[in-house]
């Protein structure tokens, strides 16, 4: 198992991952994003979070014309796995990798917390260690999480299972932080490679320091 | 040399929570006559070029590709 960890100006959650799946066994390295190529061997693709050209413009918007996104968006077409994390997932929108769009909170303001979301959907090798409607709990820390997409791409969404997890309290209830619609809190492509998801597994790796909900979850990739 | 101006806003039906703060703002200083604010942002360029059809052209292009998200965003041109 050999993880790739893209690196950008602004990117700062590349050693939090690169700590996560070393923990799980995995072998991971870090890829400047000037970089035209990613390591062959490369089993998954890692977007890390942060704030990837300080979100001038909108988040992830400038990242997407970063030389080594030629090489991502050609891994993902090749349906190699892509796992975007917060900033990562902005960025996998921005590119067209993956449907809707992240927008400022509702309430305009930066959330930093711990939060419990729902398992919408466990039929992807990303959360198919956790039951469907499992409620875990993973910290969230963004500004622009809020998720859009249209009618019609959320009906496409539903029809195939392309929801990963929505924002919920401790019962699985509905409780959304930010805004998104239907409360989403990450999604995939229909093919069912590409992910994406605003919470931050890797920071929930160590119950000392509040959960480590994230384990279940990444190991998903590690076990294909 | 041909100035353009881009005006980028989130679209009708996309909820503007920065357009939605100013207006309860703007009620808080007694401003009771506002019907609907939207908050955008206004991109300026200046081209090396004199041709308005290729200067539309190429702001339309930048616009769908890089200055607006044509997911959650419109946009206007305008050239001066």
């Amino acid at each position: 198992m050999k993880v790739t960890i893209l690196q950008f100006p602004g990117t700062n959650c590349e050693y939090d991952t690169q700590y996560a799946f070393e923990k799980l066994g995995a072998t991971t390295q870090i890829v400047w994003h000037k970089s035209e190529s990613i390591p062959s061997d490369t089993t998954l693709l890692v977007v890390a979070g942060g704030f990837s050209y300080g979100d001038y413009l909108r988040s992830g918007a400038i990242a997407k014309f970063s030389p080594v996104m030629k090489a991502v968006i050609d891994y993902a077409n090749k349906g190699g796995k892509v796992l975007g994390i917060c900033n990562g997932f902005q960025v996998l929108a921005e590119a067209g990798l993956l449907p809707g769009a992240l927008k400022r909170n509702d309430s305009l303001h930066f959330i930093s917390k711990h939060h419990t979301l729902k398992v919408a959907n466990n039929d992807n090798i990303f959360l198919k260690n956790l039951d469907k409607d499992a409620v875990v709990n993973i910290p969230i820390a963004h500004h622009d999480g809020n998720y859009f997409i249209d009618q019609d791409g959320l009906q496409e969404l539903y029809a195939h299972n392309q929801i990963l997890l929505t924002y919920s309290d401790e019962n699985g209830n509905v409780k959304n932080p930010n805004g998104s619609v239907d409360s989403i809190a990450g999604v995939c492509n229909k093919e069912k490679n590409v992910f994406g998801l605003m919470p931050h597994p890797e920071r929930a790796m160590e119950s000392i320091l509040g959960s480590d909900d994230g384990i279940k979850m990444l190991q998903g990739f590690l076990s294909a | 040399m041909i100035k353009a101006v881009v005006n980028v806003f989130l679209k009708a039906g996309v909820l503007d929570s920065q357009g939605k703060a100013v207006h309860h703002a703007l009620d808080s200083l007694h401003f009771n006559n506002v019907a609907d604010v939207r908050v955008g942002k206004q991109i300026i360029l200046k081209l090396n070029t004199s041709d308005k059809t290729q200067a539309l052209n190429d702001v339309t292009k930048m616009c769908e590709e890089l200055l607006a998200n044509t997911v959650i965003e419109d946009y206007e041109i305008e050239l001066v």
